[in-house]
């Protein structure tokens, strides 16, 4: 009996912190040095996309100008948290939630998916920001 | 709760009398109001339903919508009213079945919107006038005048109307 429990413990242990640790950046960061001429992420590029309209929205429509604050959703109205890790630690720690995300809204604000440059970008620009 | 539970069971055994009178009592009241009347019910949940059709709005709880509705929501994610609310595969037919199970029934309606349905238009003529209010902003905010929404409550008594008017 013990030793099924202390198995279960390990295989949870094994599965679980892999999945804790992982961070989104990681794999967009491969994407990104595939690309010839990938040269870094910036924050201050990833400010400015995220400020910039497409068609009718930017990501700041929905996400606040100042991602400290929470948003609102331009069509339904719903309160959106912080993007900012620093006051919403939840935020850009799991990939698959990221990634998810990041390939809706990017649709809906670009008619396309976003670069791996974009990703990382606003990604480092979110993550600068101090409280 | 204990009416639906009934009503199912009634569907299982058809040939049970007790529960043929229950479902007769439940099908006669079929005035969209008296099917939605809210009085105290506890909505059905699934996990993966409030996360993934919570997120850009309140989930809109099943009963809402006839499960034809449901469907023909499900097979268009990827334009789900303008915006792109793709699902992966397994992820979908699990929430699909979720809806369909615990759909409005008695309805043949098939309408996208639930603010597009007879009943919607019904309770809610009263207060259309608020619907493109700044603070309401469109009427599929459920929650600016249903503070319960989040937990699938409409209940009459427990609106509040932007402005602080209790009703
Ligand atoms: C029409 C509204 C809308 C627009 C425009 C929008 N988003 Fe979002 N975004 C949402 C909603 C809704 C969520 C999910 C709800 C939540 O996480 O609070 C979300 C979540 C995210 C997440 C998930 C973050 C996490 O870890 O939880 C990322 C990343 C994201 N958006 C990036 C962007 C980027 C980049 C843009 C601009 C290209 C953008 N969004 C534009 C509505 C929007
Ligand atoms: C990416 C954002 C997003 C996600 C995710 C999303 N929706 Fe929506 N939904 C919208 C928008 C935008 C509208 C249109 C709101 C409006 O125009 O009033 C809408 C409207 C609706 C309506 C009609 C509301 C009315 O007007 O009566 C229903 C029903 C609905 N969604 C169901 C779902 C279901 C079920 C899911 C989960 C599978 C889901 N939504 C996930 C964005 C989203
Ligand atoms: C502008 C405010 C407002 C908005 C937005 C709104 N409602 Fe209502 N709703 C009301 C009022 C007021 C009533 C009560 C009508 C009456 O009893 O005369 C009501 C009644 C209802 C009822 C019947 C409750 C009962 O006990 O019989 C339901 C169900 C309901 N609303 C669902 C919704 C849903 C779902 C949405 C979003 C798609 C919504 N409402 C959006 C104000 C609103």
């Amino acid at each position: 009996m013990n030793k099924i429990l202390a198995l279960l413990a390990a295989a949870l242990a094994l599965g679980g912190l892999p999945a804790l640790a992982a961070d989104p950046l990681a794999d967009i960061t491969v994407a990104a040095n595939a690309v010839p001429g990938f040269a870094g992420f910036s924050a201050e590029r990833g400010a400015r996309f995220f400020r910039t309209p497409g068609g009718s929205w930017s990501c700041s429509t929905c996400h606040s100008d100042d991602p400290r604050r929470a948003g609102r959703h331009a069509v339904t109205g719903k309160p959106i948290e912080p993007m900012a890790p620093a006051v919403n630690p939840r935020r850009l720690t799991d990939p698959a939630r990221v990634e998810k995300w990041f390939r809706r809204n990017c649709k809906d604000v670009l008619s396309r998916e976003c670069t791996a440059q974009e990703k990382g970008d606003v990604i480092t620009y979110l993550r600068s920001m101090g409280r | 709760m204990p009416a639906s539970r009934s009503h199912e069971r009634a569907k299982a055994r058809p040939a049970w009398i007790p529960g043929l009178l229950i479902a007769a009592a439940l099908a006669i009241p079929a005035a969209p109001a008296a099917v939605l009347a809210d009085g105290g019910r506890r909505s059905p949940d699934d996990p993966a339903w409030r996360e993934e059709c919570g997120s850009c709005h309140v989930a809109y709880p099943p009963r809402l919508l006839p499960a034809q509705s449901w469907r023909r929501i499900m097979a268009t994610l990827d334009r789900h009213f303008d915006a792109d609310a793709s699902l992966e595969p397994g992820r979908a037919r699990g929430i699909e079945a979720f809806l369909v199970a615990n759909a409005r029934q008695a309805s043949s309606e098939s309408a996208l919107r639930i603010t597009g349905t007879g009943w919607f238009r019904r309770e809610h003529d009263e207060v259309a006038g608020l619907f493109s209010s700044a603070a309401v902003g469109n009427a599929a905010n459920c929650g600016a005048c249903h503070p319960q929404a989040e937990q699938g409550r409409f209940n009459e008594h427990e609106i509040r109307l932007p402005g602080g008017n209790k009703r």
